[in-house]
């Protein structure tokens, strides 16, 4: 099972200037692949497109040889880099962790997601600790692919290490692979097996 | 409010310092804030406040709605009485009992702007939501048909409508009812709009949620406070608008008791010193639409999540 992004173009609507342009990309199954770029290169769009929040242009994502589904649990799942944007604000926080699924007790401790946080609002907790609810509500078994844009940077050190350590433990044990990106090369290196720049594949020059 | 605020955070300061450095006993000291004693009497006081607003215009409301007319019956003998143990409002050029009438007349008053502002919310919200998930052509059309309402004089549209539909309680009705609904369906198309691009929608979406759960789980929780907020903010517009057409003689018939047709009335006899006529009709009807004005307010702060545990 691959994930595979073929000659993706994109730009946001109404604007002229391409994001990206004749972006070409394969993810093997269980492969942990680091993107990096500067700031602006595209690589958040890029995020968007390959786990189907955005759809591209031009040129197709495939998963599995098939298109991503519309319908349904998409098996590749984003996680994006604004905890707070990406929960509703109306919600609370238990009924945001069990979307998707339902965590276990084990898997709440390893990520430090205390039981008290469960009846609070998102206005009731810090980016930090929202973005712990953001990965474990993805951590389920039906996904199989993990696209983590920037999503460590709101953390201190060792909660970024206890985080890190329990992704690529979940991953291990699923066989996920995983897109990491990041502006960390100490990551990037821990984490991944190879990495690649933006810009480097892509034909729009910011 | 507002001081309850500053002060619990003050003791969460004071809490963070003696906490120190431990990170778990800061992150608890941190949920102080959200449920203070304070905050919690705020949000009592606030609850108390909307209740009374609310049994007030209630009372006026069943109270006409079942009064017997004999009480405000013409009474030649007691014409021009003014306020006393007897007629706490006094009496008018007929000597109708000025209170009971008054009451009846915020009553017919209620009764006209809660039909009026129901039918008009319901207008908002379709439209608003039609506009916002159809988009293209017809969200460009219900834009242009919201300019057209917001660019003519509101009254003047208000008194075309309900001069057509041959006046009485069903133009005024209907004039109302047609001309309040642009604000709400502007606010309630930019909802949606923003909602249908939100992160968290399109994440749960891509947890194969239906149409149907986002509906339920992520619409419906935003567009609904927003709804309600704009439906009893209608309110007051549209009980001061039955009235003001009504005084101006394009709504309700000269006999019936409203409050338009009582101040109409009472500018004939002001000059007299007949002051009690325009008096307290007139600060029923402002203290009716302040207190809808108040419950609207307060219901959009319980209702909003940022300051709904304060």
């Amino acid at each position: 099972m691959r994930l595979e992004a073929h000659h993706l173009d994109f730009r946001y609507p109404k604007t002229d200037k391409w994001i990206l342009k004749d972006v070409s990309l394969t993810v093997g199954a269980g492969e942990r692949l680091a993107l990096v770029g500067p700031s602006g290169s595209g690589k958040s769009t890029l995020s968007a497109l390959l786990s189907g929040c955005l759809a591209a242009d031009a040129g197709t994502v495939l998963w599995d040889g098939k298109p991503l589904p519309v319908k349904g649990y998409c098996p590749v799942q984003l996680i994006r880099q604004h905890p707070e944007l990406s929960v509703n604000p109306r919600r609370k926080m238990g009924k945001i962790l069990c979307e998707s699924w339902t965590p276990d007790k084990a898997l709440l401790e390893k990520m430090g997601i205390e039981e008290r946080w469960m009846t609070r609002w998102p206005a009731e907790l810090s980016g930090g600790e929202l973005q712990r609810f953001c990965i474990a509500r993805v951590l389920g078994p039906r996904t199989k692919f993990l696209i983590c844009d920037e999503i460590s940077t709101m953390l201190d050190v060792i909660t970024q290490a206890q985080i890190w350590r329990l992704i690529l433990d979940v991953t291990v044990q699923n066989g996920l692979g995983l897109i990491v990106v990041t502006h960390n090369p100490a990551l990037a290196k821990r984490v991944c097996d190879r990495a690649i720049d933006l810009t480097d594949i892509n034909a729009a020059r910011p | 409010m507002y001081d309850g605020r500053r002060t619990g955070g003050q003791a969460d300061e004071v809490n963070r310092n003696q906490a120190g450095i431990d990170g778990a006993r800061i992150s608890e000291s941190h949920g102080l804030r959200d449920r203070g004693p304070r905050g919690a009497d705020a949000r009592t006081r606030l609850l108390i406040l909307v209740l009374i607003a609310s049994a007030y215009l209630l009372i006026v409301f069943f109270w006409g709605l079942f009064m017997d007319p004999e009480m405000y019956a013409t009474r030649f003998a007691d014409k021009f009485l003014p306020p006393g143990f007897a007629h706490p409002f006094g009496t008018d050029f007929t000597g109708r009992d000025m209170f009971f009438r008054s009451v009846k007349g915020l009553s017919t008053s209620l009764v006209i702007g809660a039909i009026a502002s129901a039918i008009s919310s319901v207008i908002g919200l379709v439209f608003g939501i039609a506009s916002a998930v159809i988009g293209g052509k017809f969200d460009k059309f219900i834009l242009w048909c919201i300019d057209c309402c917001m660019g003519l004089p509101h009254l003047v549209l208000l008194i075309l409508i309900s001069f057509m539909l041959g006046r009485g309680a069903f133009g005024v009705m209907a004039g109302v009812a047609l001309t309040h609904w642009p604000e709400l369906t502007r606010i309630v198309r930019a909802e949606v709009l923003q909602l249908r691009s939100a992160q968290y929608v399109i994440a749960s979406y891509r947890m194969g949620m239906s149409k149907f759960r986002v509906a339920k789980s992520h619409i419906v929780p935003h567009v609904l406070p927003v709804y309600l907020v704009g439906l009893v903010l209608l309110f007051p517009h549209a009980i001061m608008h039955e009235a003001s057409i009504t005084f101006l003689g394009f709504g309700l018939p000269p006999e019936s008791p409203a409050i338009g047709v009582i101040l109409a009335e009472s500018m004939k006899h002001i000059a007299t010193g007949k002051w009690w006529l325009a008096l307290f009709p007139g600060l029923m009807l402002l203290v009716a639409v302040l207190l809808f004005d108040l419950i609207g307010e307060n219901l959009k702060r319980l209702l909003n999540p940022t300051s709904g545990n304060e």
